[in-house]
């Protein structure tokens, strides 16, 4: 009780590390959205960048998330601003399962379908926005579901780098020893990614193709 | 562009050649389903010179030279991997030929490769419906994307459910609701839709059980009675090729046997032919009399 006596009295500071927090999964998972599904696509269409893709983006999720913010630092524009450099890191690990699931759920279109649909004389862009996004767009969203939650739980640590968010409690509480402040920190971050997960969950649900 | 007009030297711009093929299938569009617009030359329907086809450097198909006639139903029969399903593939142009050249209406096939697709309506074994769409939308996909308006988009998505022997109410179905006989209606359905003067079909009723596929065997006689579309079938089954060809062409290991009528087929003496005629044992001449039962000549 003394956890949500704590969160209520500094409400405002939770209110706008949460809105913090919030802006920095939103902009990456955007930016790792614009990368990785066309990325995705093109793997799925072309065979030979299928490895070396998915290889970068599985040796950028094997990073340390501490150490890539570390490294990420002395970069001049990037390094000025610490939200910059944040929202830069949680782009590059959102990456995989983004490009990964858009590549799987492309190449789980049935050969069948997508054979008939060239055959009948659709282009390559029409086959891909009328048969290949619409058919995979559950399994796309389901990566987009991952990679959020994923998110929310690595940009606490993005509070290490001063770029604000949840994370700001949970090291304040850590210098603190006090559990009080690390969940008012953590509490809400764990509320956050519940809510973004059951919030994509529902509408992969309903874009899932009958 | 000069293969073009060496092909058809009557049109010596390519692009007068294009505009009258859209005329004649605005024609045939807008025209009943059992007028076909008349032939624009004189040269077959579709037509192999020298046709070759390499996947791997394994030869596939070897040196192919074929005529299929305008209306005519030309069963390309075959055991699995005889280069039938390839030979069928090359006039879509899902396959590049690896030398030759095939021609359609007199004219290359690798000028406009999606126009003519759309001139040409595609039945797979597995029919390839959308399964993100219903069966309006996947019978009307074709003639949406060609621009048609959504009022005669519904009138011809009503008039093929017709044709293909379906209820109006299964056009706002999805195809994983549908038997597997009323998917592969509506896949006929589908190819004809924008009503092309080509079709080709790659074992469309081979999936299905043998009472289902003897009726569409029945129905498909009977419609291409009416329609006379050029028909490129392929098939393994020597019954329904007897039963459904003008005529059948025998393919094995990438090469063309023998043309001949299916009455022809039975007598014939070549080694190849006779040991696919003997695999399929005796009672043939009931296919035959199915034949010309469903053509109603007996």
């Amino acid at each position: 009780m003394n956890v949500a006596r704590y969160i209520l009295q500094n409400h405002t500071q939770v209110l706008d590390l949460t809105w913090e927090h919030l802006w920095l999964v939103g902009f990456s998972t955007i930016f790792a959205m614009l990368i990785g599904i066309p990325l995705g696509i093109l793997i799925a269409h072309r065979a030979r960048f299928s490895k070396p893709v998915l290889a970068g983006a599985n040796i950028i999720q094997t990073i340390p998330s501490l150490a890539l913010f570390g490294f990420l630092l002395p970069v001049p524009w990037l390094g000025d601003r610490a939200d910059r450099l944040a929202i830069l890191a949680l782009t590059l690990y959102a990456l995989l399962p983004i490009i990964r699931n858009t590549y799987t759920g492309i190449k789980g279109v049935d050969p069948a379908v997508l054979e008939a649909g060239r055959g009948m004389g659709l282009t390559e862009s029409q086959l891909l926005f009328q048969v290949e996004l619409p058919l995979s767009v559950s399994v796309i969203l389901s990566g987009v579901r991952v990679a959020v939650v994923i998110s929310v739980g690595l940009a606490t640590i993005a509070a290490a780098i001063g770029a604000g968010g949840l994370g700001e409690f949970i090291f304040r509480g850590l210098a603190m020893v006090d559990n009080r402040v690390i969940l008012a920190g953590a509490i809400p971050a764990a509320v956050l990614a519940l809510a973004a997960d059951l919030a994509i969950g529902w509408l992969e649900n309903r874009l899932r193709p009958s | 562009m000069a293969r073009l007009s060496l092909a058809e030297p009557r049109f010596a711009n390519p692009s007068v050649l294009l505009d009258t093929q859209r005329n004649f299938e605005r024609l045939a569009i807008s025209g009943i389903l059992g007028a076909m617009p008349a032939a624009a030359n004189n040269a077959p329907a579709i037509e192999f010179r020298n046709v070759s086809y390499d996947a791997g450097g394994r030869e596939i198909l070897a040196s192919l030279n074929l005529e299929i006639a305008r209306g005519e139903t030309l069963i390309l029969l075959g055991r699995s991997g005889s280069g039938k399903t390839t030979t069928l593939k090359l006039v879509n142009r899902l396959l590049e030929p690896s030398s030759g050249e095939i021609l359609v209406n007199g004219v290359s096939n690798d000028v406009d490769i999606i126009h003519l697709r759309r001139g040409m309506g595609y039945v797979i074994q597995d029919v390839g419906l959308f399964p993100h769409l219903n069966v309006e939308r996947n019978i009307g996909l074709v003639p949406k994307i060609e621009g048609w308006s959504a009022e005669r988009i519904r009138a011809r998505v009503q008039e093929m459910l017709q044709l293909v022997g379906l209820a109006p109410d299964i056009a706002s179905r999805y195809p994983h609701q549908l038997s597997g006989g009323q998917r592969q209606r509506v896949g006929v359905a589908r190819a004809l839709a924008a009503n092309p003067a080509i079709l080709l079909m790659d074992e469309p009723f081979g999936a299905l059980d043998p009472l289902t596929r003897d009726e569409l065997q029945r129905e498909f006689s009977a419609l291409q009675r009416r329609l006379r579309k050029t028909v490129v079938f392929v098939t393994h089954d020597l019954r329904e090729a007897l039963r459904l060809g003008t005529r059948i062409a025998l393919m094995e290991s990438g090469k063309l046997i023998s043309v001949a009528s299916p009455a022809d087929f039975l007598r014939s003496a070549d080694p190849l032919v006779s040991a696919y005629v003997r695999a399929f044992g005796d009672g043939l001449e009931s296919a035959l009399d199915r034949s010309n039962y469903d053509r109603g000549t007996s």
